[in-house]
């Protein structure tokens, strides 16, 4: 199959899951990395079989426990969003989330995630901390949850269908006036883990923070990514997802693909507009389009990833 | 009277029934307070406040976003403190203590104790 057809039979497979909302896809194949706008019309009668099995699907920012006026129900967002991922023809091997799970990183808060998170149908759950998750003032109520995969360090890898995952903490550590953090020790752990990896194995990174700089004003960006970065050049197939700014933006740099989630809790105004990152109100009808998830494929197995933007309109 | 503007003056009144709560002084009670650092538009106002030792600061968010109030050197560090919510740290030595919000670290400031 040619990519134009490729690109063709993707489109018609996701205006056939009929999610409503905009969304855009993203093909990645030989380093190439192009949008795809889409129309989601369910007027096509094509099967998603021919999409492919979804490699795993990323939420991020469910922020449990936020109550105010951008979306008083973020438990019935979320809840919409694992309909939506339940509602996938095929279902996706496992689930990343990105962090931020909760508001205040509240024990009733961690545990009515866990609840609403256990409803999704694929059980394979890897998470990161956001800052949200770690104010709690011994940093505990994560880690007691999700920090067995770490041994509570927050950083760990795994590997799934050839494709190699790395999942970093880059929010403790914060110097004041600062980007995020990952720190010498995680870096140094992140060496070690890559060695062992041929140039060709393609390579997922995910973290809460973004590992590129989008706005150093309002924290977007973490400090000491040139070092992560230097050591990922290597590889033919880099994909970096983040979640934290409630928005898409992504950016190509050679062979790494960098990427950030939308939010299924509410959105973040774009960079510099305002104040601060302060929680976005928009009218009722307009909110189920900004929020949603990431799905990612495998298009030319084990070469290349497709990334996937689907709303919960 | 708009739903925008009672809101307002809930806000106002809640937040003075923080203030009245963390300070327990009816003289206290007020937007003036000379021991109260506001979180308000991602900033600490004042971002530098001078107190007396033995002085009780207390932080107010007025953001529709959590923030935090942590100590550079580990003597204070706040749970997330939501929208209306307070927290409050007592000065016991002379000093100068620069804090910063871990969830948005461009936040910082500093307490002068005299």
């Amino acid at each position: 199959m040619s990519d134009e057809q490729l690109l063709q039979s993707r489109r018609n497979a996701l205006k056939c899951m009929a999610y409503g909302g905009a969304g855009t896809l993203f093909v990645l194949a030989g380093g190439v990395f192009s949008p795809v706008d889409l129309a989601l019309a369910a007027d096509d009668k094509l099967g998603t079989a021919r999409l492919g099995k979804p490699l795993f699907v990323q939420i991020s920012d469910t922020h449990i426990g936020f109550n105010k006026e951008a979306n008083p129900d973020v438990n019935g967002t979320l809840t919409q969003t694992i309909d939506l991922v339940n509602g996938m023809a095929e279902q996706p091997a496992l689930i990343i989330h990105t962090g931020d799970i909760t508001h205040l990183s509240k024990p009733a808060e961690f545990d009515l995630a866990q609840q609403l998170l256990s409803r999704l149908r694929t059980t394979e759950l890897h998470t990161v901390p956001g800052e949200h998750d770690t104010t709690d003032p011994t940093v505990t109520e994560y880690f007691n949850r999700f920090g067995k995969a770490s041994d509570n360090k927050g950083y760990y890898s795994f590997d799934h269908a050839g494709v190699h995952f790395v999942a970093l903490i880059n929010v403790l550590q914060f110097k004041p006036g600062g980007l995020g953090t990952l720190g010498t020790d995680q870096l140094a752990w992140v060496a070690a883990d890559l060695k062992g990896h041929s140039d060709s194995t393609p390579i997922v990174v995910f973290a809460h923070m973004p590992l590129w700089t989008i706005y150093e004003p309002w924290g977007w960006g973490t400090g000491d990514a040139d070092q992560l970065m230097n050591q990922l050049r290597r590889f033919g197939s880099v994909t970096v997802l983040n979640g934290h700014i409630h928005q898409i933006i992504q950016k190509v740099e050679g062979n790494m693909t960098f990427h950030t989630a939308r939010s299924t809790a509410y959105p973040q105004p774009t960079a510099g507009t305002g104040s601060g990152p302060a929680p976005l109100k928009v009218a009722a009808d307009q909110l189920p389009k900004m929020l949603g998830i990431t799905s990612v494929s495998i298009v030319k197995h084990p070469r290349s990833l497709a990334l996937s933007d689907t709303t919960i309109a | 009277m708009t739903l925008g503007q009672y809101r307002s003056l809930l806000t106002a009144a809640s937040v003075a029934m923080l203030w009245w709560a963390a300070t327990c002084s009816p003289s206290a009670a007020g937007s003036s307070d000379p021991t109260n650092i506001l979180m308000k538009d991602f900033m600490f106002a004042p971002t530098s406040l001078t107190v007396k030792a033995g002085s009780t600061v207390t932080w107010v968010n007025m953001d529709d976003e959590p923030h935090t109030a942590v100590s550079d050197t580990g003597l204070f560090r706040s749970a997330a403190i939501d929208t209306n919510e307070s927290f409050s740290f007592k000065f016991d030595k002379p000093g100068t203590y620069h804090f910063t919000c871990s969830i948005h670290p461009r936040m910082v400031g500093t307490i002068v104790v005299q």
